[in-house]
């Protein structure tokens, strides 16, 4: 966790930095008849950003956060293991909704949840895995006419069949 | 009188059956909510949201309002019955809620839960009702000085008062507002902040992204990890005959914490900082301060479970004050339905009261409805959340996610946005390791399209002369106040080493 806090700081000291700089592209002064520039608002806050995370650092070479004070690893084994496993397969799920669109991406993220991280029974999995990708496609475009991303155009006859129920 | 005549329209406004209706599958939805570890009505209100564009504006806030509700209700339900609190409000309710379910009374510390959240919840609503109109209309003659004080006293109250690690909670607010930043620059119309000249981020950032993302994403990931799926229930016996017997029990013997409760979760609600969480708590030490026998605090006292769960309601509807008449939210889960308010063309403020008499009243007579059905469906099915409270986290845990991606493609229709969300969530995860707060992150995001153009305007107005909020009769004592919370930690941290050094002294000479 110690190693986690300090490494997390100068992280987050580059992102303001970085924001700073972006903040420069605008004016950061005050425009006399106009106001303080565009970029002013953006520009300081980021500064007090950076200014936290030198706070930060001073407070971890003091030990007196509990991070700073921690033993512990920042992620242990079943930590890295979920966190791969679990955001791995988010990331996977939006990836392949431009794909296969969000409801298939929705079946393949509930199998792969449901059967393989939950272990849970194939009969219980496809009856969930099957219902809630139809019941939030009827939900969306019939009720809410939100149109969800229907992915690459080999999906375009499930759809066209699935439009039938609504129009 | 006026006031009972706008509150009785109100009521008729809320019991119309849409909203009726809504009020209803809102406080159930919230109890399952607020009953699940790892969800409070935060995450609740955050994910739920994009579906609410199908119903109208004024209905969607009552919903989400009751969904609000109902989770203060079901936090108590596993705190109770897993000994898990279901969300952060109901930490205190475990504290003598699950050793009274341990003895075998889970049915009368669920019973006095139930009956001390209601009524800390009629007790708020009174105050809210009798409080809300004069503040909004003081709020009136409120300018962009004074807007931007309310702002910063809101952004204050964090730093002074929150009780997180100062440096982290200041970087999580200013984030925020450079979140808030992103997009266009209202005054020129030039383009502001767009990272790795990304397109998508000419649109700026929503905040379902970024609260999406942190309630959503980052904070099941964070449960996962924290709780490593084993959870585990205690059984409940509910009869008709029984809930009545333990009802007669709650208010004897839990009368006192319900008092306290009620009045101190209202006005620590009002805080934008605190609500509901440091309320509930604050309701259990006064309580058990005051008690005769504090050392049954503990093992099971009544008093015990009564005193934070009338809190944590009192101040979810105190929480409602500071956002519908001054336009700044009292938590997170009112930084969010202030959001949804201004996507739907409300504007939270004082001139609400004006503009949409109508619907503020509607709202206000919602908290009461929601009230009463948030203890009857309670009641009635108490079983039936213990029973859900069962099913594995492995079900719950990937439709939350599906709900969250889904949400947060919904709320723009891009899918940039849907990648932000993701990565907003599993950097609150890893913030939120490090004793990062979140909350001011998302509040900021909320509140930074209205605190940048107040503090340009401000300037513009004094020439760029920083004393225009120091110097008028409103705007100065705000921004006093705001300044003495900012610098409350420094001041407490030199005492602290004060009597630190006062106190080793006699020893060294000794």
């Amino acid at each position: 966790m110690r190693r986690g806090e300090i490494i997390t700081a100068g992280i987050l000291a580059l992102l303001s930095i970085y924001m700073m700089y972006k903040s420069t592209e605008l004016e950061i002064g005050y425009i006399s008849g106009e106001g303080p520039g565009g970029g002013a608002w953006p520009f300081w806050l980021s500064a007090i950003m950076l200014i936290c995370t030198v706070f930060i650092a001073i407070n971890w070479a003091r030990r007196t956060s509990p991070p700073s004070q921690s033993t512990e690893p920042m992620l242990d084994s079943y930590g890295m293991k979920m966190l791969f496993l679990v955001g791995g397969g988010i990331a996977a799920f939006i990836g392949l909704s431009s794909i296969i669109s969000m409801y298939g991406g929705i079946f393949v993220f509930l199998v792969y949840y449901l059967r393989f991280l939950g272990r849970h029974s194939w009969a219980l999995t496809m009856t969930l895995a099957t219902s809630v990708p139809i019941i939030f496609f009827f939900f969306f475009e019939a009720l809410m006419r939100i149109t969800l991303p229907k992915g690459w155009s080999f999906t375009e006859p499930l759809f066209n069949w699935l439009n039938n129920f609504i129009y | 009188m006026e006031i009972l005549g706008l509150l009785s329209d109100g009521f008729l406004l809320a019991m119309q059956p849409l909203n009726l209706l809504l009020i209803i599958v809102g406080v159930t939805l919230g109890l399952f909510i607020g009953a699940m570890p790892g969800l409070g009505s935060v995450n609740g209100v955050a994910i739920l949201l994009p579906i609410t564009f199908l119903v109208p504006p004024n209905s969607a806030i009552i919903f989400l309002a009751a969904i609000y509700y109902g989770a203060m209700y079901g936090g108590a339900i596993s705190s109770i019955t897993l000994g898990i609190p279901g969300a952060s409000t109901a930490v205190a309710t475990t504290f003598d809620g699950r050793p009274l379910a341990m003895k075998g009374r889970a049915s009368l510390a669920l019973v006095t839960a139930a009956v001390a959240s209601f009524i800390g919840g009629t007790v708020s609503n009174i105050f809210f009702t009798a409080f809300a109109p004069p503040l909004a209309s003081v709020a009136l003659s409120f300018g962009n000085p004074e807007i931007f004080a309310l702002m910063l006293l809101a952004f204050a109250t964090f730093v002074g008062l929150g009780g997180d690690d100062i440096p982290k909670t200041i970087f999580s607010i200013c984030i925020g507002l450079v979140f808030a930043a992103v997009g266009y620059d209202e005054i020129s119309g030039a383009p502001r902040l767009i990272f790795f000249d990304i397109s998508g981020f000419l649109h700026g950032i929503n905040f379902l992204v970024l609260a999406i993302g942190v309630y959503g994403i980052g904070e099941m990931l964070w449960t996962i990890d924290s709780t490593r799926g084993k959870i585990t229930s205690t059984e409940a016996k509910f009869s008709i005959k029984g809930v009545t017997a333990d009802a007669k029990e709650a208010l004897q013997r839990g009368w006192k914490g319900t008092t306290i409760g009620s009045l101190i979760g209202f006005f620590v609600g009002i805080l934008p900082a605190a609500g509901a969480t440091p309320g509930s708590l604050m309701s259990y030490g006064v309580a058990k301060m005051l008690s005769k026998n504090p050392k049954d605090y503990g093992q099971g006292h009544p008093d015990g479970v009564a005193a934070p769960e009338a809190a944590n309601n009192s101040a979810s509807t105190g929480s409602m004050l500071p956002m519908l008449t001054l336009g700044i939210p009292g938590s997170p889960t009112t930084a969010i339905l202030l959001g949804g308010m201004v996507i739907w063309g409300l504007t939270p403020g004082p001139r609400l009261f004006v503009d949409q008499s109508e619907f503020v009243w509607g709202l206000i007579g919602s908290f009461y409805v929601s009230n009463f059905f948030a203890l009857v469906v309670n009641l009635a099915f108490i079983p039936v959340f213990i029973w859900m409270l069962r099913m594995p986290f492995t079900i719950l845990a990937p439709m939350i996610f599906v709900l969250s991606v889904v949400g947060g493609y919904a709320a723009t229709r891009d899918m940039h946005d849907v990648w932000l969300m993701l990565i907003f969530g599993i950097g609150a995860f890893f913030l939120r390791k490090l004793d990062y707060p979140v909350a001011p992150a998302v509040l900021a995001i909320v509140l930074g399209p209205i605190a940048e153009p107040t503090l340009r305007q401000s300037l513009l107005l004094s020439s760029g002369d920083p004393m225009i909020f120091l110097n008028r009769p409103i705007a100065g004592p705000i921004t006093v106040i705001a300044v003495i919370l900012i610098l409350l930690p420094l001041f407490k941290f030199g005492w602290n080493k004060f009597k630190k050094s006062g106190g080793t002294q006699p020893a060294q000479q000794g």
